[in-house]
């Protein structure tokens, strides 16, 4: 994986095959160090399950005998100097945190991470999401929840002037924080 | 956030013309989203038909993903579904491709026979 992001979208996938109702992915730049936490209400897993669950020929798909997001997640942390942890309850959710050097040459880009949001909101408008991001200027936090409270039952988030008021939205604010990472 | 007035006059847009848009047949655009289609390249995929979808203002087509198709090596995967058509699968889709998807196919009905996967089998063999 290439991006940083493309590895979020992909963690997002698994929450979202779980059943999630509500996934919050926070972000938070200091210094070197980029911590990703992705957190999920979702079906969780066993203790067992978890355990095992970095090694790549775990997986519950059937198109394929071997599942490959989360240990190429742990392994993209990990070869930047970084560090990486998942924590899951069954029946309550899971949590993957995943924390990176960005300033080690193997740490790949952050790369197009509103694109990775937006993408997930537009593509699963049932799903609640918030979005945050954290530098030492300040936070910017997108939560779907309030969006759809202005919009009513009737629209929704896949609407394409929404999806534009959400990407300009969220730009703006990372500006202002200087939420500048690649 | 970006002011909730400029997204209340979103809503209100959305609202008049709801009901146009409800007479009008669903057109389905699907693209795969598991590990192998990310890392092939979904994402720039999936955002172009977006956009295009937005900046073309065509009401009636939807943008979502789905997981693994079955395909992997043929990732990024894009399924058509256009009512009372059979399903069109477009394989190894990158984000030039999009424009012309949707042009001739999903606005003027005329399937890309070049990108599709029965044209890419037959003549990668
Ligand atoms: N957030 C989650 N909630 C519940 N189960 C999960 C979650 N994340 C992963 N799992 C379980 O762990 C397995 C392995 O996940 P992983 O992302 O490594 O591979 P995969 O999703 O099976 O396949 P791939 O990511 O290659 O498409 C999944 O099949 C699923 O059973
Ligand atoms: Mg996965």
């Amino acid at each position: 994986m290439f991006e940083i992001s493309l590895h979020i979208l992909d963690i997002l996938q698994n929450s979202i095959k779980a059943g999630a109702s509500l996934i919050t992915v926070r972000l938070t730049l200091k210094g070197n160090m980029l911590t990703v936490v992705i957190e999920d209400n979702g079906c969780g897993m066993s203790k067992e399950f978890v355990a095992r669950v970095c090694d790549p020929f775990v997986t519950t798909r059937t198109t394929r005998k071997v599942g490959m997001g989360i240990s190429l997640f742990k392994a993209g942390a990990e070869a930047s100097g970084g560090s990486f942890s998942i924590h899951s309850r069954e029946g309550v959710g899971t949590t993957v945190t995943a924390v990176f050097d960005i300033s080690c040459i193997d740490c790949p880009p952050l790369g197009d991470i509103n694109g990775t949001m937006i993408s997930q909101f537009v593509c699963h408008p049932e799903i609640d999401f918030i979005y945050s991001f954290t530098t030492d200027k300040g936070q910017m936090e997108f939560d779907t929840r309030a969006v759809k409270q202005v919009l009513g039952d009737e629209v929704s988030l896949d609407t394409p002037e929404v999806m534009q008021w959400m990407q300009e939205s969220i730009k703006e604010e990372l500006e202002q924080i200087e939420a500048n990472v690649n | 956030m970006k002011s909730i007035q400029e997204l209340e006059a979103i809503r209100q847009r959305t609202l008049n013309t709801i009901n146009m848009r409800k007479d009008n047949q669903n057109t389905r655009v699907v693209v795969g989203m598991a590990t192998c289609g990310i890392a092939a390249g979904a994402r720039p995929v999936l955002l172009k038909f977006m956009d295009e979808v937005a900046n073309r203002n065509l009401s009636g087509v939807t943008v979502s993903q789905t997981g693994c198709i079955g395909f992997c090596r043929l990732e990024p995967i894009v399924e058509v579904y256009s009512p009372d058509k059979e399903k069109v699968t477009y394989v190894k889709v990158n984000p030039d491709m999009v424009g012309r998807i949707i042009t001739d196919h999903i606005v003027n009905g005329k399937v890309v026979e070049e990108y599709t996967i029965g044209y890419y089998e037959k003549n990668n063999k």
